[in-house]
């Protein structure tokens, strides 16, 4: 039997406590990890949840009466006389001729208001697009009113007091008659890719935000692209270590970490100010946008620029071949593969950005859909914003499937840039 | 019986079969490692060594680079443990009971046996705050008068107190690389460890701080089993009573120091202390 | 004449001289093969006549280019100038603001000037005949100068000059000017922000903005009540910022510094690719989300949690936009934590578990205190970045500027103000939209005060170790 000395016990006392410190420590790193887990988890299943009911629209069909001489109209009409005709009044008698008992003006007002406003834009629409319909009565699928629509998903429990409820008892007893006869369907939500902002939420749409930000991207793009790549050229490759070029540098760091409102605030100071641009107006969130993402796509194409080897470089050289002809015809394409990955990284941040845009007028409510990059638009996550303040609750799930929207852009385009990162990794 | 003639018929029978020639072996070992393998993934580094290390001596771990020695070393003290793809096989027995064993605990061992490394590294801390690590982990003090003392006699052991000791706050950092690598053993004594392992403790120093450090050695077998791996056969011999050879992974041959280096028996130790390779 | 009509001409020109500049060298070329004896080969060095073709362009193509642009610049300004010194002329007297007057006369319409006020009409018709002389004059100018520096151009193209390290330098210098936009963005933003701050301190003094306690920027618009009623004491903004990044970083810095211990020291690689990549995800998801998120969720959720527990919390309380931002926060302590106390040598966890140290007493007693400096800058950066953080607030956090320091209750930002400020209808520079570069001034000082330390202590603490 070894005689244990005092050392020896000391250390052995002091273990067991040691080593529940041991694990107490290696838990709440595990924890810290698991908390992060959670919390994108549930983030992104609430969001998930939420806009699920927005895919789907409830629409009523309805047997609409198209007689040529009410409406004024015949099939050899031109497209002028035909967008003059009050077809809201052909709905309104469409379920007239259903509800024949409806006679007080409250309760006609309900009535009406079961199809959502734009139905007559449907209707119109139809008419134009299919002349031979006129004279006879057609079974015509309309957009529901968001009432509708959110008490058809339950988002309105029926069965709750009238007396809390956003859609009363007369109002509800009319729609259940609608459902007893098949009128109510619930289809998939196509408006909301093909139809821009809107103040009524059963007809709002993301096309007008998804082109605003594919413009302003195209723009920023195009004007930060060849800028971020010439000067990570001409640091990396050209710039002699004297303080001008320190001077750049720092000014290049300290850029990428100023806050992205500071440039929104230039943007309105100079660019629609001073140089009195369009407010609003892709090409001056693209300007905004491309100041913002320059310092990012500098540093990663410096990166991919300083792992090019320099035996490629001497390669060249020793053929004879001057710094700028080895620089643009081996290194820059050698080097390609990682500016193009850091150039997708940086138009992902940019996509996802909103403050600045928001300083220079994108968040005007803005229904036409953006036909150039001078005309007024707006992008998707500031549509987001101002869907997510607006306080009908049509809004609530669209707001939702708009951030899933942008959400699966985002993961494409991240998505791209490692496929291609992996792909073009050479082992140098 | 000649006892030489059949120790000289014992190692060249073991050294025609491979095996370990001389005394490897001693009584009443401190430390006694029989049939050691050490695999790196599927590489092995060291091949079925068996050692014995004495009370209070000096031994010294001698061979070319990577033989294996400071893996050898490493293994005392478990610090291959915190190699993932490090596989320790065999019998290391410290003081009879196998430092391996699954009711073993690696932290305790530490605490017995020091290892004082070759590059110094003292902690960006005070010297006191440096020499006080040990003891104030593992509890060996229960005040500071008592952890006060325990540094002095530390720093004295180390042959370092006179030349720091009206600047026990200044930053370990901030010392000459053999006034830290003297820190480092003060700071391994601290913990008051059996044995302490040494992997070419001098080989970063200048002469004159390696003449310091060979000193201090000799002084430290006095209370502790030192295993010194070493590069410098001219150190080995200096320091060490005695000396084993490694070669490729394998034990060569072990003996007293003064046989090694002017009569060793192995052909591959000849080879060594006389220059052809190493 | 419009621009894109100038700049298609221009290029038109450098087109030109680039193949008559080629051609005239190509020629030369021709001639010298002919003249020289077949048998000899000649040792001398042939530049490619395209680099010839480059210059030719550059000569025509760049001064141009120059002109155009200053003209742009500081035609706008003479106009004005003229315009006025007409006015005055003519005595017409304007009672209102100058811009919104100018404003009007832009917007007239030339088809309804029936109606319009007759010395308005006057104005007007001054304004289009300056506008018209001063794009002639441009297209002129412009052009002229292109043709007359082709011509010179391909006079002086000649094959002894060194057109290739011409163009090369050329070339070099658009590199740098690229390089240069960086600056100029610095010096842009620092212009913008500071000339407008300066024209607001004008109004409003800077102490009373920097030490008052009382926001309500609602200047009345009529003239008779000019600045009575507004007050623009900055104060309960900055403690609200505060206060909100103080929860954010409360959140960050502990779950951030242990995630990326965990995920150094102890995690199984399989592990550590699955959740490194997921921690990157928190940084990538938009802000406009997460302020989605915190006012719809979060921030209900801690307002019935704490009312189940008796305590009254704000429907937009400084905790729930903390708490999300915080998260948000996360990935940026974690990587450059993970970073840091990857760099502190191995030697040093070696000599720690040597002594008999466990894993976690070598961490918080050895290795976190050496990589101290690398994690304190890495605090400050986040900090910098909550404190710029702009939608997560806007969206969460209330208008109401408060001044507490209680996270239950509703508090207002900086950036929310700025927000506000600027994205209601007013015009430019009324003392409200003013404030709103007074408060960018602040944002952008104190972010690129907090950015400048922290990277210069990280960088001296990685020099330590290299």
């Amino acid at each position: 039997m070894i005689d244990k000395n005092t050392m020896t016990l000391k250390v052995e006392k002091s273990l067991k406590r040691r080593y529940l410190k041991e694990k107490i420590f290696k838990s709440m790193g595990f924890i810290s990890v698991t908390v992060a887990f959670l919390f994108l988890l549930i983030l992104i299943l609430d969001i998930t949840i939420k806009a699920l009911p927005a895919f789907v629209q409830t629409q009523i069909v309805l047997q609409v009466d198209l007689n040529e001489q009410d409406l004024g109209i015949t099939q050899q009409s031109s497209v002028d006389e035909i967008r003059q005709v009050d077809f809201r009044r052909v709905i309104r008698n469409a379920l007239k001729k259903q509800f024949p008992q409806v006679k007080k003006r409250k309760q006609k007002k309900d009535l009406y208001s079961l199809v959502s406003v734009g139905a007559e834009y449907q209707l119109r629409d139809l008419v134009l697009a299919n002349k031979a319909i006129l004279g006879t009565t057609q079974k015509v699928t309309f957009i529901a009113d968001d009432d509708v629509d959110a008490l058809i998903k339950g988002a309105i429990d029926r069965n709750d007091e009238e007396s809390g409820r956003r859609v009363k008892d007369f109002k509800l007893n009319l729609i259940e008659t609608l459902e007893k006869n098949g009128q109510i369907e619930k289809n998939f939500n196509w408006q909301f890719f093909s139809s821009g902002d809107s103040r009524e939420p059963e007809l709002a749409g993301i096309k007008g935000a998804v082109l605003g930000s594919l413009y302003t991207l195209l723009v920023t793009l195009l004007m930060t692209f060849p800028v971020a790549v010439a000067a990570a050229i001409y640091l990396e490759e050209f710039a002699p270590k004297n303080r001008m070029v320190d001077f750049i540098e720092i000014n290049i760091n300290n850029l990428a970490a100023v806050p992205s409102i500071v440039f929104g605030l230039l943007g309105l100071a100079v660019f629609i100010n001073f140089f009195e641009l369009p407010r609003s107006a892709p090409i001056v969130g693209g300007i905004v946008l491309s100041l913002m993402t320059l310092p990012t796509i500098i540093i990663a194409s410096r990166s991919a620029i300083k792992a090019v080897p320099p035996s490629l470089r001497e390669a060249a050289l020793g053929l004879g071949a001057s710094k700028m002809q080895t620089v643009f015809h081996h290194v820059f394409p050698a080097a390609l593969p990682g500016i193009l990955t850091g150039t997708i990284i940086g138009m992902a941040q940019a996509l996802g950005e909103t403050a600045p845009l928001l300083m220079i007028g994108m968040v005007a409510f803005i229904v036409d859909i953006p036909q150039s990059v001078t005309d007024p638009a707006t992008v998707l996550p500031i549509q987001v914003y101002l869907w997510a303040d607006s306080p009908e609750r049509g809004f609530l799930e669209k707001t939702s499937a708009a951030i899933l929207v942008l959400i699966a852009f985002l993961i494409t385009m991240n998505a791209i840039a490692i496929y291609l990162r992996k792909k073009f990794e050479k082992k140098w | 019986m000649n006892n030489n003639t059949d120790q000289k018929t014992l190692d060249s029978m073991h050294a025609e079969h491979g095996k370990t020639v001389g005394q490897p072996f001693c009584q009443d070992a401190k430390f006694s490692t029989r049939n050691v393998d050490v695999f790196y993934a599927d590489n092995q580094a060291i091949y079925d060594v068996s050692l014995d290390m004495g009370k209070n001596e000096v031994i010294a771990l001698i061979g070319p680079s990577g033989c294996g020695k400071s893996t050898y070393l490493r293994c005392l003290n478990r610090m291959n443990d915190t190699i993932d793809i490090c596989k320790v096989t065999g019998q290391l027995l410290l003081d009879g009971q196998d430092i391996y064993a699954k009711d073993q605990d690696p932290v305790l061992l530490r605490a017995r046996v020091g290892m004082v490394f070759q590059k110094p590294n003292p902690f960006p801390k005070s010297i006191y705050d440096n020499v006080a690590y040990g003891p104030r982990i593992h509890g060996l003090t229960s005040n500071k008068a008592e952890l006060d003392d325990l540094v002095e006699e530390s720093l004295i052991k180390a042959g370092l107190l006179n030349e720091v000791k009206d600047r026990l706050d200044a930053p370990g950092t901030g010392l000459s690389g053999g006034q830290q690598q003297r820190l480092c053993i003060a700071r391994t004594i601290a913990v008051q460890p059996e044995v302490i392992l040494m992997d070419e403790p001098a080989s970063a120093l200048d002469p004159i701080a390696t003449a310091i450090i060979e000193e201090l050695i000799s002084e430290l077998r006095k209370n502790y089993t030192i295993v010194i791996v070493t590069h410098s056969m001219q150190q080995a011999a200096r320091v060490s009573q005695r000396t084993a050879y490694f070669h490729l992974g394998k034990l060569i041959e072990v003996g007293e120091t003064n046989q090694i280096f002017t009569n060793p028996v192995h052909d591959l130790t000849e080879k060594y202390i006389t220059g052809r390779f190493g | 004449m419009t621009i894109s009509a100038i700049l298609f001409l221009l290029v038109l020109l450098s087109a030109f001289s680039y193949f008559m500049g080629r051609q005239k060298i190509h020629a030369v070329y021709q001639q010298q093969r002919q003249n020289v004896d077949t048998n000899v080969r000649s040792k001398a060095k042939f530049t490619l006549p395209k680099y010839f073709g480059y210059v030719a362009a550059l000569w025509s193509l760049v001064p141009a280019l120059l002109v155009l642009l200053v003209i742009e610049v500081v035609d706008a300004p003479i106009i004005e100038n003229q315009l006025t010194e007409y006015m005055v002329q003519s005595n017409i007297n304007v009672e209102e603001n100058f811009d919104l007057y100018l404003n009007e006369i832009h917007n007239m319409d030339a088809d309804y000037l029936t109606d319009a006020d007759p010395a308005k009409v006057k104005v007007f018709e001054k304004l289009n005949h300056l506008n018209k002389i001063a794009s002639t004059a441009k297209s002129v100018i412009v052009l002229a100068l292109a043709i007359l520096m082709t011509v010179f151009g391909l006079k002086k193209i000649t094959v002894g000059i060194p057109a290739r390290q011409y163009f090369e330098k050329a070339i070099e210098i658009i590199l740098l000017l690229a390089a240069s936009i960086a600056v100029l963005t610095t010096v842009g933003i620092v212009l913008s922000v500071f000339f407008e701050s300066i024209r607001f301190f004008g109004e409003i003094p800077v102490v009373d903005f920097m030490f008052g306690t009382q926001w309500s920027p609602q200047t009345a618009i009529r003239a008779d009540q000019v600045g009575s009623s507004a007050a623009f004491g900055a104060v309960p903004l900055f403690v609200g910022t505060m206060l909100i990044s103080f929860v954010a970083l409360l959140v960050a810095v502990p779950l951030g510094l242990m995630s990326a211990i965990f995920l150094s020291e102890y995690a199984s690689s399989g592990f550590r690719s699955f959740a490194k990549p997921v921690l990157e995800i928190l940084a990538g998801i938009p802000t406009v989300v997460y302020g989605f998120f915190a006012a719809l969720t979060v921030a209900p959720f801690i307002r019935e949690l704490g009312q189940s527990i008796g305590l009254s919390v704000a429907s937009e309380s400084a905790l729930a936009a903390g708490l999300v931002m915080g998260i948000m926060i996360i990935p940026f302590v974690s990587s450059l934590a993970d970073d840091v106390i990857s760099a502190v040598p191995q030697a040093m966890r070696e000599g720690s578990l040597g002594l008999g140290a466990t894993k976690s007493e070598t961490i918080v007693k050895v290795l976190i205190p050496a990589a101290l400096p690398g994690i304190v800058g890495g605090v400050l950066l986040a900090a910098s970045r909550a404190i710029g953080e702009t939608m997560i607030v806007v969206m969460a956090a209330g208008l109401a500027a408060n001044l507490t320091v209680n996270p239950l209750n509703a508090v207002t930002t900086v950036t929310v103000q700025i927000v506000t400020l600027l994205t209601g209808d007013q015009e430019f520079d009324s003392a409200k939209t003013l404030a709103a570069f007074a408060l960018g001034l602040m944002l952008f000082l104190t972010t690129l005060v907090l950015n400048i330390i922290a990277l210069h202590v990280v960088r001296k603490y990685r020099e330590q170790y290299d």
